[in-house]
């Protein structure tokens, strides 16, 4: 399926290294294996993209809400209980009809953590990271999305230590979902900036 | 450093492909590399340098060939040889062992205390700005160029934008100064402020239409224009 390869190694020989690693450090009283098991049971499920779409939710059905998170990224995410690593400063960027956010970082990885999880591969790929500056429409036919020549596009290089998250629009059809429906509907990718949020009744 | 992880605008990377309904880890050793090196940062691992240059200090090839966690493994490992916590001659050793025995785990040591340090830098909001007193330099609206520099250490200026020209649209505030002087000469915190750039500026003819990039520009990466 996928032409990148990701994993250019034998899987193996990174998880014999990592093994190795964790091994002597435990033994030399430097890490707890506890520790370590609750850093990824975190990531796995308690950090991810579900928090993101709590905040856009709230944003589309509470207007002085979304007046703070376009001002105040930061305090408005911490609001609703999201703070953490890689989440020290976050803007967030309003999709329009007029303009489309994207959100790269050329340089590594950046992403913010504490609303959407750990990046997802395609993100951190080379592809993405040096493409999405230069040929941003194109990148974004890759996802399948194609925007109107009219669209203003902004890419966001997430060069510092401000992180960087898009608010999509609410599609059309929704006004009668609860909350809960609406967050069930927020994917991840639209929060990137590389996929909108498709109204229901289209799926 | 003008390094292969300095991405922005290359070609021949291919299609962006996506994976559906991705796994967080698509392989166990990925969690226990982010938890590792997560532990290993209050033992100061990175010092006195960071993460990201260590990663960036992988040759070019080793870059390309590795994967996200592959990087941050041999950086961490590469961090903890260099801190003197391990030496190269207990990795080998270590995963010889683990290479004959490989239904062996890692023995565990167990610490609540620990755990509740880590869980607690997990979700700590620590604010990037710095009360020095110093005043931005730049107003919106001003136009200004990318410096040209060419550092040999970590900086977070990309090559793309070097010598080019934009607009201040946003002060931020004043955060630490990234860039590490191969020198040792330390670095006070400075305004960052978001600067806007035209795709024809940075790409000129290639430029797609009607596109803009936005990135965060310390006071030391801009002048006025």
């Amino acid at each position: 399926m996928s032409t990148e390869e990701h994993h250019h190694h034998d899987e193996s020989y990174a998880e014999l290294r990592t093994k190795a690693l964790e091994s002597l450090l435990v033994e030399k009283g430097l890490i707890a294996s506890n520790a370590i098991d609750d850093v990824v049971r975190t990531y796995e499920q308690d950090i991810g993209p579900m928090n993101g779409a709590k905040v856009v939710v709230k944003a589309w059905t509470d207007p002085e809400y979304k007046k703070r998170l376009l001002e105040e990224g930061t305090s408005a995410i911490e609001e609703v209980g999201f703070t953490g690593a890689q989440g020290a400063q976050i803007v967030v960027l309003e999709n329009t009809d007029d303009i489309h956010n994207m959100v790269v970082c050329t340089l590594c990885s950046c992403y913010p953590w504490p609303v959407l999880g750990l990046p997802p591969s395609w993100y951190k790929s080379e592809a993405y990271r040096s493409r999405a500056v230069v040929e941003p429409r194109a990148v974004l036919k890759d996802f399948g999305l194609e925007l109107d020549p009219a669209v203003n596009v902004r890419v966001w290089d997430s060069n510092s230590e401000i992180r960087y998250m898009v608010l999509p629009q609410r599609p059309s059809g929704t006004d009668g979902m609860t909350e809960e429906e609406l967050i069930e509907i927020v994917g991840r990718d639209s929060m990137i900036g590389v996929a909108i949020v498709e109204s229901p009744t289209i799926v | 450093m003008n390094g292969i992880h300095d991405m922005g605008g290359m070609h021949g990377f291919g299609e962006v492909t996506h994976e559906e309904n991705e796994p967080v880890f698509h392989e166990s050793w990925e969690g226990r590399v982010m938890g590792i090196r997560r532990s290993l940062v209050k033992h100061g691992i990175f010092e006195p340098y960071n993460f990201r240059f260590t990663v960036e200090s992988l040759s070019p090839s080793e870059y390309l060939n590795s994967s996200y966690y592959e990087r941050h493994l041999r950086a961490t490992e590469n961090g903890a040889i260099a801190k003197g916590f391990i030496t190269r001659e207990e990795m080998d050793e270590r995963m010889e062992f683990f290479r004959q025995n490989p239904d062996a785990l890692p023995e565990r040591r167990e610490d609540p205390k620990e755990s509740e340090q880590i869980q607690k830098i997990t979700f700590m909001l620590e604010p990037l700005h710095r009360d020095t007193g110093a005043t931005p330099g730049f107003n919106i609206g001003d136009v200004v160029r990318a410096r040209n520099i060419n550092p040999q250490g970590h900086t977070r200026l990309p090559r793309y934008i070097r010598g080019k020209t934009g607009i201040v649209v946003k002060y931020y505030g004043n955060h630490d100064f990234p860039d590490i002087d191969m020198n040792g000469n330390k670095s006070e915190p400075q305004p960052i402020y978001s600067v806007q750039f035209d795709a024809e500026e940075l790409w000129g003819a290639s430029a797609e239409k009607n596109q803009l990039l936005f990135i965060d520009m310390w006071e030391g990466y801009i002048e006025p224009a």
